[in-house]
């Protein structure tokens, strides 16, 4: 039976809780900030380190390991950014925490920054959070006021104030060299590496470390419980919780914060979120945000134990850890699952998806700009009923020719749902474009297929 | 200085090639070709048209002992990138191997190029560019033969000028964005940008901004497409019809590498030529224009009292004035170290003193120069004069009026600019050879048409002391004679009778034998060659700090 464990979502949706700073101090709030800066630098990222934590942003980057390759002896200043700007379909966790929580987030970003002795900590949030940058700006005052930001934070020596900066709405602002970018004026450009390593030259070409919202908000809490603690939550390569946002055609849609390895996709989906709608199967799921690969209802994976010996997995079987559904050629992102039922028709599915990624390619590389574009086309046409049977191997086609070789994951991003798609739904897209062409309709251009977006 | 050299695999071949590099530049130095639209070796890099991505690996290193990892055979192990890196954003490292040949390469290439050409007009026909257009060249080479695109184009801004200049057309823009670095990067200021997100991305520019700048045709050469075209060389002439002669900018001292493109004795543009110790790619639009002031009031015929003749007799009678004596030289600083080096020959023959006007205007600190001559420093370093030249010439004005010039052969300086009045001219016999018809040749006794810098072979020395040489380029008019052709005629006839007419060569060696510092000058390649000119340390040059030059304090 699958329960949650709140830890980051502690106070969310709790009756009587509210986003102002009594609250939070009511309930022991910035007690680790203060103990924090009292401590030794070295030692904190020593703890982080230990902690095995992985970024909560999609890449799954361990924290940590981030930390430490800040450039510390460039001389230049070192920033910490906090990435709100979440963007990607089907991910909504952050959002829940700056609205209803944001005291949280400023501690965590205090915690870290003292950690990584940055002389300016900025908040880049999602410029459709209007009100979520209202209640950030309006908790940063109130924690400035009783000094737990800005000069000499909690009587320490340390000093650092937080900005918070409205994004325009880009997705690849949610990239964090994009996002660096964004922050310093420019266009939304990610930038190539080498040599815009951010941990060596970020925002102003300083040294900058990005970390999501979430990852953020275990700062404190590594701090508090220690990296050794913090890494026995969970499973051992991936520990902690995740916050898993289900949406689509689930009976309980929502966000469900589960200790990672503690229960299974299936066990998330039909006890926390009450199963499929009635009279209805579940098709597919999309693991991790849009732009994860797919993964087909009924298919079943072959994984192999350290010990060699080899076990069959269903889907519905899948733990909810990182490294399980890296083992089943998806991943699990930003863990933004999106539920497809029997009623969903995948070319249209994909056809929405490729529309957004050709919406939000930043056009700054060629494959990206004018793959994600013609994708979009295709899939539409083919969505529409102008598809040729061509047009399936083609949209593979297309897909491969952008994987891997963009500037930045956005490539990616867009490529693997239409692979996974193409790849697990053929059957289903040939029926389609065979079926229209049976019924008379025309193989045709869509002249107005890009009209859309 | 040694540079620091890495052994580098290139497609199983081992090379040495200087540390430092990106990886494109060191397959370039070995002669391994890697296509690019966005790099350019003088602008920052964007590392965003991804045609240039290969297959890199570096030598494994065990993780937690840091040891090299050898193959069962103990050859070292190679990490291979999983996904394909730039070559443009990638500097070489010890025991790197690359590929540039292999299936996933080509590969990468075919899809870039396709996606590149999805939205491309095609409109190879009608466009400026064909013939020396990048795209064009790759699709040729990496390319495939068929488009799989049935989907519409994207339709964007077409024909819409930038400044005065240059016309755009976004249509056929591939977002290389190098214009655009350029313009921050050199101009120092942002005079373009994109607009718009994804495929819709639209290269622009503010309609009511200063768009003008003296560098902003430098971006039409830096168009790896024809997006950006030169308002001027617009549907003049195909760029393969074209003949490409290497030359010097004769603007300023700054002495800028330029190719001029010519047809049948016409020319119909200039564009700057590498050279990354003079002007690395760039030139400025004026110096492009040079050409033109060729193009009306040429001097095309000698004349006596204005009467048209044949260009031996004028000769012949400059001669006979000559004789008379009380002659003076005016030279200028467009003439060839050549011409300058026979002309002090000259002087010293037949005790004729030479002077010289200076052009000064403003320094721009890039690459027009203070000095609007190219060859200022060929007359120091010939020795035709001793110190650089005011801007007047003030001297030679008070001989003619106290009587003891009569007759002065002026070399293309306007003696009305550079410090005579009218009056003055009435009193001598004025000698004029030169290029343009101007006030002073209309008052001239004998006129005495001489070849532009487009029409000889020379070399000019440059503000860094740098010997460099043009060729010609295109074929005189009928009339003109070489500067050295008039000065050995001159010679023969008031000085050394058994003097024979040298060729642009000979003197060259004769130069190179005669003055030390131009030891070799017959052999100078199309980098030219710095001279030592630590002797002229003392005079104060008008030229200020710029790219690649700093001013002799």
């Amino acid at each position: 039976m699958a329960i949650e464990n709140r830890i980051i979502y502690k106070h969310i949706d709790v009756e009587g809780w509210n986003a102002s700073l009594e609250k939070y101090m009511s309930d022991g709030g910035y007690e680790v900030l203060a103990e924090t800066v009292k401590r030794d630098r070295a030692e904190l990222c020593a703890e982080m380190e230990k902690s095995k934590l992985k970024g909560r942003g999609g890449a799954g980057f361990p924290t940590g390991m981030k930390w430490k390759f800040l450039d510390r002896k460039s001389g230049k200043p070192i920033y910490l950014v906090c990435n709100a700007d979440e963007s990607e379909p089907g991910t909504c966790k952050d959002r829940l925490i700056i609205y209803q929580d944001p005291h949280t987030l400023i501690e965590g970003i205090m915690c870290a920054a003292y950690a990584v002795n940055a002389a300016q900590a900025f908040i880049y949030i999602r410029g459709e959070y209007i009100n979520g940058y209202r209640i950030l700006i309006n908790a940063i005052e109130e924690a400035k006021a009783k000094g737990f930001v800005g000069k000499n934070v909690c009587g320490s020596d340390y000093s650092c104030e937080i900005t918070v900066c409205r994004g325009a709405g880009c997705y690849v602002c949610g990239e964090e060299t994009g996002l660096i970018s964004s922050l310093a004026g420019e266009r939304a450009y990610p930038r190539i590496k080498p040599p815009y390593f951010p941990a060596v030259m970020g925002l102003y070409d300083c040294p900058t470390v990005v970390n999501n919202v979430e990852t953020l908000c275990w700062v404190p809490k590594v701090f508090k419980l220690g990296g050794d603690a913090v890494s026995k939550i969970g499973t051992p390569l991936d520990p902690g919780t995740h916050i898993w946002g289900v949406s689509g055609q689930v009976q309980k849609p929502g966000r469900y914060e589960i200790e990672t390895g503690s229960c299974t996709l299936g066990e998330l989906l039909y006890d926390l979120c009450g199963g499929p709608l009635a009279g209805r199967r579940f098709k597919a799921v999309i693991p991790g945000g849009s732009s994860m690969k797919i993964l087909k209802w009924d298919e079943k994976f072959i994984i192999k134990n350290p010990d060699g010996s080899e076990i069959e997995r269903r889907v519905e079987d899948i733990p909810l850890d990182a490294v399980s559904f890296q083992q089943c050629g998806t991943a699990i992102g930003s863990c933004g699952i999106i539920v497809m039922d029997n009623t969903v028709d995948m070319p249209e599915a994909l056809a929405n998806l490729s529309a957004f990624y050709a919406h939000e390619s930043c056009g700054q590389c060629t494959p990206c700009r004018e793959g994600t574009m013609w994708m979009s086309r295709l899939t539409k046409r083919i969505a529409s009923g102008g598809g040729r049977i061509e047009d399936v191997d083609l949209l593979k086609s297309v897909a491969d020719n952008i994987c891997g070789r963009t500037i930045c994951a956005l490539g990616e991003g867009a490529a693997w749902p239409v692979q996974s798609n193409v790849a697990k739904f053929r059957e289903e897209y040939l029926q389609k474009i065979s079926s229209q062409i049976a019924q008379g309709g025309e193989a045709r251009v869509d002249n107005n297929a890009y009209r859309l977006i | 200085m040694e540079t620091q050299k890495v052994k580098v695999n290139i497609n199983g071949v081992d090379y040495m090639v200087e540390a430092g590099l990106n990886i494109l530049e060191a397959c370039k130095s070995v002669g391994v070709e890697i296509p690019f639209f966005c790099y350019h070796p003088s602008l920052k890099v964007a590392g965003s048209c991804r045609m240039c991505l290969i297959q890199m690996g570096t030598p494994a290193r065990d993780r937690a002992t840091g040891e090299p990892v050898l193959d069962e055979n103990g050859v070292q192990k190679i990490a291979w990138m999983p996904k394909p890196v730039i070559a443009c954003g990638t500097n070489v490292s010890e025991g790197m191997h690359i590929i540039t040949d292999n299936e996933m390469v080509k590969d990468c290439r075919r899809g870039v190029l396709e996606f590149l050409l999805l939205n491309h007009p095609l409109d190879c026909p009608i466009c400026d560019k064909a013939g020396e257009c990048k795209l064009q060249e790759y699709t040729h080479v990496y390319g495939q033969e068929q488009s799989r695109y049935v989907e519409d184009k994207n339709v964007k801004r077409k024909k819409r000028p930038l400044g005065s200049k240059i016309m755009v057309d976004a249509e056929r823009c591939i977002q290389c964005s190098r214009c655009i670095r350029f313009c921050k990067e050199y101009i120092g200021r942002s005079i373009m940008g994109f607009t718009k997100r994804g495929s819709k991305v639209e290269i622009g520019f503010y309609d009511d901004a200063d768009n003008e700048s003296n560098y902003l045709l430098n971006i039409v050469d830096g168009c790896p497409v024809g997006a950006l075209t030169e308002k001027e060389f617009r549907f003049k002439m195909r760029t393969w019809f074209l003949k490409t002669s290497e030359s010097i900018c004769g603007e300023s001292s700054a002495g800028v590498n330029t190719r001029v493109w010519s047809r049948e004795g016409k020319i119909y543009r200039i564009t700057p030529r590498q050279n990354a110790l003079v002007n690395d790619m760039f030139m400025s639009d004026t110096g492009r224009y040079t050409f033109k002031k060729y193009e009306q009031n040429r001097l095309e015929q000698a004349k006596i009292d204005s009467t048209p003749c044949e260009t031996e007799y004028a000769i012949l009678r400059a001669c006979d004035i000559a004789n008379i004596g009380d002659i003076a030289i005016v030279a200028n600083a467009w003439q060839t170290v050549e011409e300058m080096y026979l002309l002090k020959d000259l002087s010293k023959t037949c005790n004729i003193e030479v002077f010289m006007a200076s052009h000064v205007a403003e320094d721009d600190n890039k690459l027009v120069s203070a000095d609007r001559t190219p060859n200022m420093r060929g007359a120091l370093t010939t020795g035709l004069v001793d110190e650089y030249p005011t801007a007047t010439v003030e001297k030679l004005v008070q001989k003619v009026r106290n009587g003891e010039v009569k007759t002065i052969i002026c070399f293309g300086e306007d003696l009305l600019e550079i410090g005579f009045d009218a009056k003055d001219l009435k009193n001598v016999n004025i000698v004029y050879c030169g290029t343009v018809e101007n006030e002073t040749s209309k008052q001239a006794k004998i006129c005495i048409p001489l070849k532009t810098e487009f029409e000889k072979d020379g070399m000019w020395i440059n503000r860094q002391f740098r010997l460099q040489r043009f060729v010609k380029a295109v074929d005189a008019p009928s009339g003109a004679v070489s500067d050295i052709c008039l000065i050995s005629e001159v010679l023969k006839k008031i000085g050394n009778q058994n003097f024979t007419t040298p060729s642009v060569n000979d003197i060259r060696v004769l130069m190179s034998q005669k003055i030390p510092m131009f030891a070799g000058c017959e052999k100078i390649g199309s980098m030219g060659m710095l001279l030592d000119g630590s002797n002229f340390a003392n005079i104060d040059f008008p030229e200020e700090d710029a790219i690649n030059f700093k001013k002799c304090k």
